[in-house]
């Protein structure tokens, strides 16, 4: 216990260059629980080649990633006893004297004019044993997502399970100008550097939802003074509106295939779910139930949604079939669960439940429908699993500010993110880096 | 007029002999037969105003209680004004526009604050407008009157906007 309520402020400033001159607000991601007892790894300096100042330091970033998972602790610069950059400088005795289970080496070095050079080795420390080896050529821009990449190769090798350094995750903030609401819709590296903002608007922004191949974010904006559902290219910011019916818009879910995009719509009258087939614009009613049917998710496998309905008198979590047939509850502690997601492995769904009045982030297991709640705040809700499953990504407040948090599906690790200003809200998590 | 003067000179100086004491100012309680006693009627009653100069009503608020669309009897006099207002007046249309408090989900938020405009609506067609004057639309969480978090801000929060 009192390891975990042990708060470790480790903060990863990685937003400080600013790419966007309007966006001034940085994102901050605090490890507030599990950030030790992680596996020892040391993680020597890269060593710049060059001439004048290092672009990036990788390993620091790499080391952060690292931390961050709560399954690494990686070693301060003076638990090194030495500072190895190449293969043949490696000495396993005295890692393993330091208690280093693995060892990381590197190097940056400019080959040309805004290209430089990383390469990297990965070292088992009892095994005497070379793990992983890479070099990448990239711009200075492209420094950062090379870090993150290696982290990631360095978790598979270790954990055997995909890392998620290399994935994205977009947001909505939200602040004051002059009295006036200010909402935007933001896309942010893993340990929240490099944000860019992808839309402003006067009006709400909610609901962003990556396509499966995570280079398009679908959204619901207010924009024309009632929701409407709107695809957005992140490479050339090109938008589509796809749904403008009378009535409600809303709630955009890719299908795994990316060929289709679930929806909420009432222009029947009442909210129904409806599965849009993107190139052939033809609409599909999927509900029909005089309560309301919304926030439709899809199963890994594409073959079914899961969703949230009060026709039983409450919020209730329900499955169907893509081709039809009986809504299934699956819901069946408390009288409000709702927004459902599956995990990536299909066996888990995360979703929001209320317990003494508080709004929670709980995890259902399919296999015998137990939930464990896995928050003790009072207002938390969108929760997205990380890519791999291991962690989830929630909207909750502090001191009545929007912030996000994550914790492992196992409640061991959690993280706050936090704004300098304003409020941040509707996170979503992307899909692995391709 | 004399006798009455040198009362109150009395009554004044008894207290602030009161105040000088002990900090208390002390009933009059001689018996010299003055019986001194306080009328009630005094100032302007604070008024509730119904209806502006054109006759419309001044309640544009339809309220809620927690994750319900049904209008209680007190809500139910604001809709019933709004329909005698629009049934009088046969070229006005209106927009209904449904919220909600901050709790629970956005997207579910979202449905209930269009199921409460459309309640709104139904009432109003029961009581004679005709459907084609009234448009619904629903904010849902995303519109709060008021953006504190507590019971006071959700239940001001928990609405139907009636918008002229």
């Amino acid at each position: 216990m009192l390891f975990l309520r042990k708060i470790i402020h480790i903060v990863f400033v990685g937003a400080l260059v600013f790419s966007s001159a309007t966006a001034n607000a940085i994102l901050t991601i605090t490890i507030t629980e599990g950030g030790e007892g992680g596996a020892p790894i040391a993680i020597a300096p890269f060593k710049w080649q060059g001439a004048g100042a290092l672009p990036q330091q990788l390993s620091d970033i790499i080391g952060a990633d690292l931390r961050r998972s709560g399954r690494f602790a990686p070693l301060t610069p003076k638990q090194m006893p030495s500072e190895p950059w190449r293969d043949q400088d490696v000495q396993f005795k005295e890692w393993r004297l330091v208690k280093a289970t693995a060892l990381v080496i590197g190097y940056i070095k400019p080959v040309k004019k805004d290209r430089y050079r990383v390469e990297f080795r990965l070292y088992d420390i009892f095994r005497k044993r070379q793990l992983a080896g890479y070099r990448y050529t990239v711009s200075a821009q492209r420094l950062r997502a090379v870090a993150h990449q290696i982290s990631d190769v360095i978790y598979q090798k270790l954990t055997g399970e995909r890392g998620v350094f290399g994935s994205r995750i977009a947001y909505v903030s939200h602040e004051r100008r002059n009295g006036e609401r200010l909402f935007r819709l933001m896309v942010a590296d893993s340990d929240g550097a490099n944000p860019q903002t992808i839309v402003t608007s006067g009006e709400p922004l909610i609901s962003p939802a990556w396509s499966p191949d995570g280079k398009r974010l679908a959204y619901v904006s207010f924009e024309n003074k009632r929701s409407m559902v709107y695809i957005q290219n992140l490479n050339d910011g090109k938008r589509f509106r796809v749904a403008s019916f009378n009535g409600i818009n809303s709630a955009p879910a890719w299908s795994p295939d990316g060929k289709q995009l679930a929806m909420t719509l009432s222009r029947d009258g009442n909210p129904e779910i409806y599965l849009l087939h993107l190139a052939k614009k033809r609409l599909q009613r999927l509900t029909f139930h005089h309560a309301i049917d919304t926030e439709p998710a899809w199963s890994p496998d594409g073959e079914s949604l899961v969703f949230t309905s009060d026709r039983a008198g409450a919020p209730q979590v329900y499955r169907k079939s893509v081709d039809g047939g009986r809504a299934q509850r699956l819901t069946f502690v408390g009288n409000y669960n709702a927004r459902a997601s599956f995990s990536p492995a299909s066996n888990q769904l995360t979703l929001v439940t209320r317990r003494k009045g508080r709004y929670n982030i709980a995890v259902l297991q399919l296999a015998d429908n137990s939930m464990q709640v896995l928050t003790e705040t009072r207002l938390d809700e969108s929760p997205t699993f990380s890519p791999n499953g291991r962690m989830v990504l929630y909207a909750t407040e502090v001191k009545g500010r929007g912030v996000l948090a994550s914790v492992s599906a196992d409640g061991r690790v959690r993280h706050l993110f936090t704004l300098t200003e304003g409020d941040i809200r509707e996170p979503a998590w992307s899909p692995h880096n391709p | 007029m004399k006798m009455l003067s040198r009362v109150f000179l009395l009554v004044f100086i008894v207290a602030i002999a009161g105040c000088a004491g002990d900090g208390a100012v002390k009933p009059d309680a001689d018996d010299s037969g003055v019986t001194v006693l306080g009328a009630d009627g005094e100032g302007a009653l604070p008024g509730e105003q119904l209806v502006d100069d054109s006759g419309r009503p001044i309640v544009m608020r339809v309220h809620f209680a927690f994750d319900s669309s049904r209008i209680d009897a007190d809500n139910r006099e604001t809709v019933e004004a709004h329909a005698a207002y629009l049934n009088a007046n046969g070229s006005v249309k209106i927009k209904l526009e449904g919220h909600c408090d901050e709790r629970g989900t956005r997207e579910y938020n979202l449905a209930l604050g269009e199921r409460r405009a459309q309640v709104v609506a139904r009432m109003l067609a029961v009581l004679g407008v005709d459907r084609s004057r009234l448009t619904t639309t629903s904010y849902g969480e995303e519109k709060p009157l008021d953006e504190a978090h507590g019971e006071a801000a959700w239940k001001r929060n928990r609405r139907v906007e009636i918008i002229y």
